[in-house]
């Protein structure tokens, strides 16, 4: 009996730490001017002595990473005010507080929850925002990222894209012991739910637009295959598998085709394929490397790497086909695109010198500027509101995630308490 | 009482292991394979310049024969044979030749720089230029499968020009 209580609690054990690991984030380059909020700890009336989830410290780390807003310490908040009745503007405006987030959380007879929050200007001592909110317990977090996102883009003028996820790859234990893991967590690391796990390489996942699905390369069968499975449910299905490299996938805006990278022809080219079908037609022709395609946000080219020149360098061709430009003329290795969600940038992997660090080509000034310091950054993905990019980069000999608004001023670290995390991919808006 | 308790932690139990796969995490989704149409050859014509023939009596256990080497490295960025590499490989397409019912895995791999899939293409081309090499000497195409790993399987870990050296390499798996 007691051998039985032991062998079931050490599953219990096992089975918990199953449960994958947030990912941890600390900012690491802070920005000046960002503007000074006062987020107030939300009231809370309930059964239990202290809230569900301390939504006011949600919405504060939120704001802090976003580099464009900088919430007061708890020592600056100077008074705990709920309602908009309780709020002496005079006392705020002392300790430079330009804006105040406060709100309450209530817990119902039901189990359900209420939330209410209100942004007040301090400066001009007016409500900028009212809302309230029914949520249940395990949207309280979402809520509360929402809350976020109302505040940054009445503030900024931007749209937030707190209420987003990330897409990542990570890798634990060495030789047969290796595995392999597909996860999904939110902006903020917290919520991590493993999607597939193998002991062969995961690579190059791709969300969807409508951020429901996710296209991506598995070596299970000691051969690159590309599935696409949906989030939810986990069901997937194998969408290529031919002789050679399955590698690359980007989906469409309209989310109807997928670019890919085949080499079934002797050759790594891009072709698209008809998701519903599978039809294929080959886009690129070249005797060198052409891969990593992305779609511009209107649909009608391909951003890709090619090394057609010599080196690897970036190039847009039409998606019918047609004469391919290059893009990137700066360094001798520009790959692994991304596109800014309104088309005007592209983020990308500049070799210069032996360092490889994330760069941002302007395509109306087609200026570049640097943006991290290397030496080993890869993999960046624009957030969906175009002001972050979030890359896979080195903290001694680890692999960890960061995060860097698109000028470089502000900089942010995401990493797991062991083992190593690559290949991030923010979500799109909508899911 | 001990039934009540026992039936709880086994609740509790389904609880946590359903917490965990509560995204579908699915190994075996329901899986369709689309496969249209694989064209075999890789557009390399063989020009039938069978070795000599020579190395048919060499013995991929013998640690003294050229078999015995079974990696071929590469330049950084280049998918170019070495002149040593090319000696090397003319060894293993005349034992290929000799038995041409064995088979080879030319697995294509990269150091760790630059991005991922650029180098899953640069270890598809490092092991497809291996690959033209051993057909023509004479190797049957149907003898030889090309994967390419790219950065995911290093040889050696570490980040500096000694492990990346070792990590640009072609291996020959038979």
């Amino acid at each position: 009996m007691n051998r039985y209580y032991r062998w079931m609690f050490l599953v219990l054990l096992l089975a918990s730490s199953t449960v994958p690991a947030a990912l941890t984030i600390e900012i690491t380059q802070g920005m000046e001017g960002a503007i000074p909020v006062a987020v107030v700890p939300f009231g809370w009336s309930g059964d239990t002595a202290s809230a569900p989830e301390n939504m006011a410290a949600i919405i504060s780390a939120d704001l802090n990473r976003s580099g464009r807003i900088e919430t007061l310490s708890d020592g600056d908040l100077i008074a705990h005010p709920t309602e908009g009745a309780q709020v002496k503007f005079q006392n705020w405006r002392m300790v430079k507080a330009d804006d105040l987030v406060i709100g309450k959380l209530t817990g119902n007879a039901d189990g359900s929850f209420s939330v209410q929050f209100e942004l007040y200007d301090v400066i001009r001592g007016k409500q900028l925002i009212g809302s309230s909110f029914p949520a249940s317990r395990d949207d309280l977090r979402r809520v509360a990222h929402h809350i976020s996102d109302l505040i940054y883009e009445k503030l900024t003028g931007e749209k937030g894209a707190f209420n987003t996820q990330i897409a990542y790859v990570t890798t634990s234990g060495t030789g047969e012991n290796k595995r392999y893991t597909l996860l999904v967590a939110d902006s903020d690391g917290y919520n991590p739910q493993t999607i597939l796990t193998s002991n062969q390489p995961l690579m190059s996942p791709s969300w969807s637009p409508d951020g429901r699905q996710i296209a991506y390369v598995s070596f299970e069968k000691k051969l690159a295959e590309i599935y696409i499975q949906e989030v939810a449910t986990g069901s997937r299905r194998k969408l290529a598998a031919f002789k050679g490299i399955n590698g690359a996938p980007a989906w469409s805006p309209n989310g109807r085709q997928l670019a890919l990278t085949l080499s079934r022809d002797g050759n790594p080219e891009i072709y698209i394929m008809e998701v519903s079908s599978g039809a294929l037609r080959r886009l690129t022709s070249s005797a060198a490397i052409d891969t990593e395609p992305v779609w511009t946000p209107d649909g009608r080219s391909i951003i890709f790497t090619s090394n057609r020149g010599g080196s690897a360098q970036l190039y847009r061709v039409p998606v019918g086909g047609g004469k391919a430009q290059r893009l990137t003329f700066e360094g001798n290795y520009n790959a692994g695109a991304d596109i800014s969600p309104d088309g005007r940038k592209i983020a990308m992997v500049h070799g210069n010198n032996g360092n490889y660090r994330i760069a941002v080509l302007d395509l109306d000034s087609r200026l570049m500027r640097i943006v991290t310091d290397g030496p080993l950054d890869e993999s960046p993905s624009f957030s969906p509101n175009g002001s972050m990019i979030i890359y896979a980069t080195r903290a001694g000999n680890r692999e960890v995630l960061s995060a860097v608004s698109v000028d470089g001023r502000f900089r942010q670290r995401l990493s797991l308490q062991a083992g190593d995390v690559r290949e991030p991919v923010w979500s799109p808006f909508d899911r | 009482m001990k039934y009540m308790f026992s039936s709880v932690m086994v609740l509790l139990l389904i609880a946590v292991m359903s917490g965990c796969s509560s995204t579908g995490d699915k190994q075996e989704g329901p899986v369709s394979i689309e496969d249209k149409g694989t064209s075999a050859d890789g557009g390399v014509t063989t020009s039938g310049a069978a070795g000599s023939g020579s190395f048919g009596n060499s013995s991929l256990d013998d640690p003294n024969s050229p078999l015995a080497q079974r990696v071929i490295y590469f330049e950084y960025d280049s998918a170019e044979i070495t002149m040593d590499g090319q000696d090397l490989l003319v060894h293993h397409a005349g034992y290929l030749v000799a038995n041409p019912t064995v088979h080879v895995t030319l697995e294509g791999h990269t150091d760790e720089r630059g991005s991922r899939e650029y180098n899953i293409a640069l270890g598809d081309r490092r092991a497809l230029s291996v690959q033209r090499i051993l057909e023509l000497n004479g190797v049957a195409p149907e003898q030889v499968t090309v994967v390419s790993y790219g950065e995911e399987k290093p040889a050696a870990e570490g980040n500096s020009e000694a492990a990346w050296r070792l990590n640009r390499r072609v291996e020959l798996l038979y």
